[in-house]
């Protein structure tokens, strides 16, 4: 098994590209998430204060 | 051939639904594919003859190259789209591929260092691959940026579209910079010429991998310009009637 995680003495560079690269999908993810709940609670604000005047 | 189904999709109301509903049916695929590309690549597959397991970048390195240039192209034929026909909903496609394209070339650039250390022996050279590729990086943020220096969306829409356009020459030269020049960069491997230059065991796991990265794209491009349309429509009747009657968590 660590003969596996050595990756044949190439770890320092495979692990950190499979890190990074899980990294990126994971964030654009959550990016797009927090867009889809900052457009909704702007658009929930101008609801409220149009119904408010 | 009768076109008004595309014709729908400049309608906000039906994008910001139509989209989200197939959302789920690309982030399913995306995942399981995803995952079954990197343990096919990372474990099943056996090492490079050459290059031993520090060719098991190819199947990051590769999918995310993938996705950056596929993301530009995608935005450059939305904003084209949205130039001449005046779509907002295409112009909200064109912004929601930038930052992803942006991203996803600057981790392709990355990990591209990640294994030209080892292999070439210098993390960085004036090379046409990594200079074009770099350059469809500039892209990206020159996009963004002309879009963030712009309050008035639809000026920022117009003028950032014309960039994208013009942009797409790029695309292009990335692709044959291997061919045409002398590069470092080794050449296609996969779609050339007599088939794959690996065993299928090398090949199926970075296929794999291509498919759920563009699965993925578009799921989360969709979720971004379903949340670029509802803050262009926030005043809109449609979006108030969404907020109001469906609950549609925050």
């Amino acid at each position: 098994m660590n003969s596996y995680w050595a990756m044949s003495g190439y770890a320092a560079y495979v692990w950190p590209s499979v890190g990074l690269t899980l990294a990126l999908l994971a964030a654009n993810v959550w990016w797009a998430r927090q867009l889809s709940r900052e457009a909704k609670a702007e658009a929930r604000r101008r609801i409220a204060t149009q119904e408010a005047s | 051939m009768n076109w008004v189904w595309f014709h729908r999709f400049g309608s906000p109301p039906y994008f910001y639904s139509v989209a989200g509903r197939i959302v789920p049916w690309l982030a399913w695929p995306a995942t399981l594919l995803i995952i079954a590309g990197l343990y096919g690549g990372l474990v099943l597959a056996p090492p490079d003859y050459q290059q031993s397991d520090a060719a098991r970048i190819m199947y990051v390195h590769v999918p995310a190259a993938y996705v950056g240039l596929m993301a530009y192209v995608v935005m450059a034929m939305a904003a084209a789209i949205g130039l001449v026909w005046r779509l907002k909903v295409s112009h909200a496609v064109a912004a929601a591929c930038a930052p992803i394209g942006a991203s996803f070339t600057a981790v392709c650039l990355v990990t591209g260092m990640l294994w030209g250390q080892p292999m070439w022996g210098t993390w960085w050279a004036w090379d046409p691959r990594l200079v074009s590729m770099l350059v469809l990086l500039f892209f990206f943020l020159g996009y963004l940026a002309l879009r963030g220096a712009i309050d008035d969306t639809s000026r920022a829409d117009r003028a950032s579209a014309v960039l994208a356009v013009v942009g797409v020459v790029n695309v292009p030269i990335v692709h044959f910079s291997v061919i045409w020049w002398n590069s470092l960069h080794q050449g296609p491997s996969l779609l050339r010429k007599g088939g794959p230059a690996m065993p299928a065991s090398m090949w199926v796991p970075l296929v794999l991998m291509i498919f759920g990265f563009t699965f993925y794209f578009y799921a989360v491009m969709l979720m971004r310009a379903r949340a670029e349309v509802m803050r262009r429509e926030r005043g809109g009747q449609w979006v108030r009637e969404l907020l109001n009657t469906t609950g549609d968590k925050p």
